[in-house]
């Protein structure tokens, strides 16, 4: 459960903020290299890099349609470090929850010596 | 949930990852319930079915931190050292999971302020770079996921 290789490659990919915004984007669509430079003001090569270690890290995938090639968020990558991220944080707020009910306790007590 | 119990985690710079939380105690309980291993044995979880067998804490610092954690199946541990203890205050300590390779130490500065008649408290992590952090939590992508989150929750 903590340790799928992949996952570090996809955190790591993650570590840009080109490729963060690069995925923002294509969260809402499939997309060109073309449609993907545009906003970055970026040649095509540096995008085409940028799009490489995603794709490396299993986030995106491209599809052949004619001389394009379009990417789109690859469903199982996306969906595995979403896993991951969510537990991160379920597990954080399980933990205190639970220790919402040991203060209330340990408070309890605390008044009980007092008395 | 309760807002002013409500957790968040948030990002801070390139390498900080600081998570704030109210609780209905004073400072110096909330403080003991995050040093005391009978308590934090009861606590520090993280999901439904994971125990925690060995919980070891030499409260001082320079003192060792040896935590296990274990679903029945599987399991893995973290190591650490405690750098300054404030009674009530402040605890400061770094960290490292091992799953079993050691990830990067993880510089925890934990403060606990009076806030009414309860705590907030206000975990501050540093990690050693942006790519670190970067695993821990996928910065900018949250918004993104969104709408996974609320499905995954419907499935727990």
């Amino acid at each position: 459960m903590f340790s799928t290789p992949n996952l570090n490659a996809s955190f790591a990919a993650l570590a840009d903020p080109t490729r963060r915004a690069i995925l923002a984007r294509l969260a809402s669509g499939e997309a060109t290299v073309m449609e993907l430079a545009q906003p970055f003001e970026m040649t095509q090569p540096a995008i085409s890099q940028h799009l490489k270690v995603l794709e490396e890290a299993g986030l995106i995938i491209q599809r052949v349609d004619g001389t394009k090639r379009p990417r789109r968020l690859a469903k199982a990558g996306i969906d595995a470090m979403d896993q991951w991220l969510a537990m991160l944080r379920k597990a954080l707020e399980k933990n205190y929850d639970r220790l919402d009910e040991i203060l209330a306790t340990m408070q309890s007590h605390t008044k009980g010596k007092k008395r | 949930m309760n807002t002013m119990t409500k957790m968040t985690l948030k990002t801070e710079g390139d390498t900080h990852l600081v998570v704030t939380r109210h609780f209905a105690a004073p400072p110096e309980v909330v403080y003991r319930a995050h040093l005391d291993p009978k308590l934090i044995q009861k606590w520090m979880l993280g999901p439904e079915g994971w125990t925690m067998p060995v919980c070891i804490n030499e409260t001082r610092p320079g003192g060792k931190i040896h935590y296990e954690w274990t679903n029945g199946k599987e399991g893995f541990h973290l190591t650490g050292e405690f750098l300054e203890l404030e009674p009530y205050t402040r605890i400061v300590h770094v960290e490292r999971m091992h799953l079993p390779d050691p990830t990067p130490d993880n510089h925890i500065e934990t403060r606990f302020e009076a806030d009414g008649a309860g705590t907030l408290m206000t975990m501050r992590m540093t990690l050693p770079d942006p790519q670190t952090r970067a695993a821990m939590l996928a910065t900018g992508m949250e918004r993104g996921m969104e709408a996974s989150y609320v499905r995954l929750e419907s499935m727990l």
